[in-house]
């Protein structure tokens, strides 16, 4: 394969973002006919990088050969003029538009729209590939994993000969993983060439030809993925020897109760569409509970709920402070719940947008929730102050300071300044919600511990995932949520990967449609 | 082709050197324009500009008070601003507190003692203004309306009501206006200290600025409305009532505005005119912002645009040019100083599209 000229040579790209350096003198090469998995820690650069390639971004210095000859990629339209597309993680299309109309939006064909050539040449590359996808269905009415299909097909349709995917399987289901991979593989046995961006390495194992890792902007490492072990590529991407396996100690069942029970909890959006029907469970005290399901599945309403910060159509959320005495959190607003007594955490998915403020420093952060303390109509920043020294201290946040502020952290420190202020408030319950999303392994195993920690202290821990191996090593127990609805319940230790894959997509499971 | 490009922080000491080279190059831009179109020496131009302000003590105070009235306004304007409510409505917030004032001077001029007329103007004046303003803070917090639209359109509502008890309390009959209030008695008239009738205003102004500064910076209140105004979902998500916040916010704002208010009917015109804000409400704005909301760098700016205004009055009468000139060479520096915060925070790279190769 190497001896051939590459279809894509990148040559000594660097790309800053004032202080971020997102890419640094990254050389390597595409060859044509192959799927080549481009792998690394969440911002090691790999999507700035392929965003050069195709025409969001312009490098600051370097240079794209195509075919061997320099190229000029100023635009996605250059992009595709090298037959170069990009699938990006969140999708371009018109909801109101079928699947022929989103794909044929923005061509410029001499003379009138054949909407009905075009659906027909829709269908023929679906049949070619074996997609699955109604050239006359509407956007709205679509799956997720259709919609990417439309975005698939839409860059085939224009001819595109290099296919870049960001993070694809990030909102697949395991079964839709699958099918995608499937098609992945007819149109490499076509004599495409597909990019992948990833972090999971299951993946590189399963679709690539070759592997290159990427690791702080900088290239590290390249090997053929048939000869090189999960080991070895995640060593490689996160630069150091790392083990893989999340410990799961087995809960205290001498205090073991009941701390949070739900019961026939259903909640209405704005529009009044459902998001939750009739939910009832329980989380127990020295316990972690997973919950699993395609995002959009009730998941953040549901933490809201028990947070109160979210209206309640009917149903009821209890909390137990001891065997005797039980608190109804439905009703309440964040400060009633901590007037009564009840310490519970909140970890939000959207760390800037609501469980921090970006602009303000280290210390503002740490006293968002306890600035009320005390008499004085003023603040007293000693404290927190104190705390974020800790948190920054304990938890390793990388940062010049306590005076920075946290929009300007990488990803995983905000997350750790977060869930810092959150476990330090010694909580009795701590609702989480993708608590290691865009998270470094390193990270991430750190988040792991700090949950296992607070299940060891007896915290009600509820932990919101996408990532099922993840689920399936971490929680005691998994509530799978599908369209609202309890799926079903099942033990952590002796479920499999299937079982939950198939209960995300269908109620209660059973066999695929 | 060009690129803008996002810079590394820029050192405070190295920004604070363009700001202030910008500034010398607005100057220099605005000394050509100046030669080039009247034909006058810009050096002597300039010079005038400063006996404009300068030229005298009186009119050394003259240019303070007006700082400290410019400086009040922008202040009231700034907690709203910090929230990211954009008040416009300073203009109709000061005419209801001045509308306050003027009706307390003549409806209790001389039924009352002096110091608990004073009294009842400095509560009046301030609930007015505060209503003014949380009348569309109302709106905002419970039914999300545009607080711009709304602000802006509470100006012409206020400029009418004080155009209606202009006429109302029209002195002497017949000349349209309500004269000097009270110009026998004094009455209501802001006490003279130090024998310099600008003075108190000044002081006044100066405390509300260190009070602002605290408030902003250190108070849990200030804290909260930063809060809020850096993202509402956060604040729901600590327990702050996001509605209440900005309601509280508004009155403030509206309260310090009546306040100015009160400061110009009772401090230094003594009448009521539908022109008495005199476009400091909008002023206010661009203080505000040129100084980032933080209430003692907007002391210099509020200085800058008073002295660029005095300066163009000045010019205008001594060279005969029209006032509009003077607002052409403002124009020209602000339009400087906007400028260099694009600078500061970007930077232009050219690249050859041929070779594909980027060079800076």
């Amino acid at each position: 394969m190497h001896g051939k000229q590459p279809a894509v040579s990148l040559r000594n790209i660097s790309k800053s973002f004032g202080p971020i350096q997102a890419n640094n003198d990254v050389s390597l090469d595409i060859y044509r006919g192959e799927v080549l998995a481009l792998l690394g820690e969440n911002g090691s650069g790999k999507t700035t990088l392929m965003n050069m390639l195709s025409g969001i971004y312009y490098p600051d210095t370097g240079q794209i050969l195509m075919d061997g000859k320099p190229v000029s990629i100023g635009s996605p339209k250059d992009a595709f003029d090298h037959g170069v597309g990009m699938i990006h993680q969140h999708f371009k299309l018109v909801n109101v538009f079928t699947a022929t109309e989103n794909i044929v939006l923005g061509l410029k064909d001499e003379g009138g729209f054949d909407l009905k050539a075009a659906a027909a040449k829709v269908k023929k590359i679906c049949d070619d590939y074996g997609f699955d996808v109604d050239p006359n269905q509407k956007v709205y009415d679509m799956s997720v994993s259709q919609k990417q299909t439309v975005e698939i097909v839409k860059l085939l349709y224009r001819g595109a000969e290099i296919l870049i995917l960001d993070e694809p399987t990030a909102v697949l289901t395991p079964q839709e993983t699958d099918k995608l991979f499937a098609v992945l593989r007819n149109m490499r046995d076509d004599g495409k060439t597909i990019v992948i961006i990833t972090h999971k390495l299951t993946e590189v194992k399963e679709l690539s030809d070759r592997v290159v890792v990427l690791r702080k902007g900088e290239y590290v490492g390249e090997m053929v993925t048939a000869e090189a072990t999960t080991q070895e590529m995640t060593n490689m991407m996160v630069g150091r020897q790392v083990t893989l396996n999340i410990d799961r100690p087995d809960p205290e069942m001498k205090y073991r109760m009941e701390r949070i029970r739900v019961k026939n909890l259903t909640i209405k959006n704005r529009e009044g569409v459902t998001k939750l029907d009739n939910v009832s469970f329980s989380a127990y005290t020295g316990e972690i509970l997973g919950i699993a399901g395609i995002s959009g599945s009730g998941q953040k309403e549901l933490l809201e709920a028990i947070a109160g910060l979210q209206t309640v159509e009917s149903g009821s959320i209890e909390y137990n402070v001891d065997n005797e005495q039980v608190e109804q959190l439905i009703g309440m607003d964040p400060l009633k719940i901590a007037g009564m007594g009840v310490v519970l955490s909140f970890v939000p998915e959207d760390r800037l947008g609501m469980g921090l403020v970006g602009s303000m420093d280290l210390t503002d952060n740490m006293m968002l929730r306890s600035f009320r303390n005390g008499l004085s109509p003023l603040t007293d920043r000693k404290e927190p102050r104190h705390l974020a020294e800790l948190v920054v201290d304990e938890l390793e946040v990388n940062t010049p300071g306590v005076d920075t502020p946290v929009s300007k952290l990488s990803g995983g420190n905000v997350q750790k300044v977060l869930v810092g202020r959150e476990i330090a408030a010694a909580p009795t319950v701590l609702l989480s919600a993708y608590a290691v999303r865009g998270l470094d392994v390193n990270s991430s195993y750190l988040i792991y511990d700090l949950l296992n920690r607070q299940k060891g202290n007896g915290v009600a821990v509820i932990y919101v995932g996408e990532d099922l191996d993840v689920l399936l090593e971490l929680c005691d127990r998994i509530l799978v949520l599908c369209g609202g609805k309890v799926s079903g319940i099942v033990d952590g230790r002796t479920t499999t990967k299937n079982e939950v894959g198939l209960m995300m997509t269908k109620l209660g499971g059973g066999e695929e449609r | 082709m060009i690129h803008v490009v996002k810079r590394k922080e820029m050192p405070f000491a190295q920004a604070m050197a363009i700001r202030f080279g910008i500034i010398a190059i607005a100057l220099t831009v605005c000394g050509v324009i100046t030669a080039l179109t009247t034909g006058l020496n810009p050096i002597a131009v300039y010079g005038t500009m400063i006996q404009g302000s300068f030229g005298s003590p009186r009119k050394v105070w003259i240019l303070l008070q007006e700082v400290a009235l410019l400086l009040c306004v922008s202040l009231a304007l700034t907690p709203a601003f910090r929230m990211k409510f954009w008040n416009l409505g300073g203009e109709g917030q000061v005419l209801a507190g001045g509308l306050a004032s003027a009706a307390c001077m003549i409806l209790l001029g001389d039924k009352v003692p002096n110091a608990v007329l004073i009294l009842l103007m400095f509560v009046t004046s301030l609930a007015a203004g505060a209503l003014w303003a949380a009348i569309p803070a109302f709106f905002k917090a419970k039914f999300n309306t545009n607080e711009t639209l709304f602000t802006l359109m509470m100006n012409y509502v206020a400029t009418q009501l004080v155009a209606f008890f202009v006429i109302v309390w029209e002195n002497p009959k017949g000349s349209g206006t309500v004269g000097i209030i009270n110009q026998s008695s004094e009455a209501g008239w802001l006490p003279v200290i130090a024998g310099n009738k600008y003075m108190l205003i000044v002081i006044l102004v100066a405390l509300l600025t260190a009070g602002m500064y605290v408030y902003l910076n250190y108070s849990k209140q200030g804290y909260e409305l930063s809060v809020v105004g850096e993202s509402p979902s956060t604040a729901r998500y600590v327990g702050i009532k996001v509605s209440g916040v900005i309601v509280r916010t508004l009155i403030i704002s509206g309260a310090i505005c009546g306040f100015a208010g009160m400061l110009l009917v009772g401090g230094s015109a003594h009448t009521l005119t539908t022109s008495i804000a005199a476009g400091r409400g909008f002023t206010a704005v661009m203080v505000a912002w040129l100084a980032k909301f933080n209430p003692a760098v907007m002391v210099g700016s509020s200085f800058l645009l008073e002295f660029m205004g005095y300066g163009a009055g000045e010019i205008a009468t001594t060279y005969g040019l029209n006032q509009s000139f003077g607002d052409i060479l403002t124009g020209i520096i602000l339009f400087f100083i906007i400028g260099t915060e694009f600078f500061i925070t970007y930077r232009i790279v050219f690249s050859h599209k041929e070779r594909g190769v980027v060079e800076e």
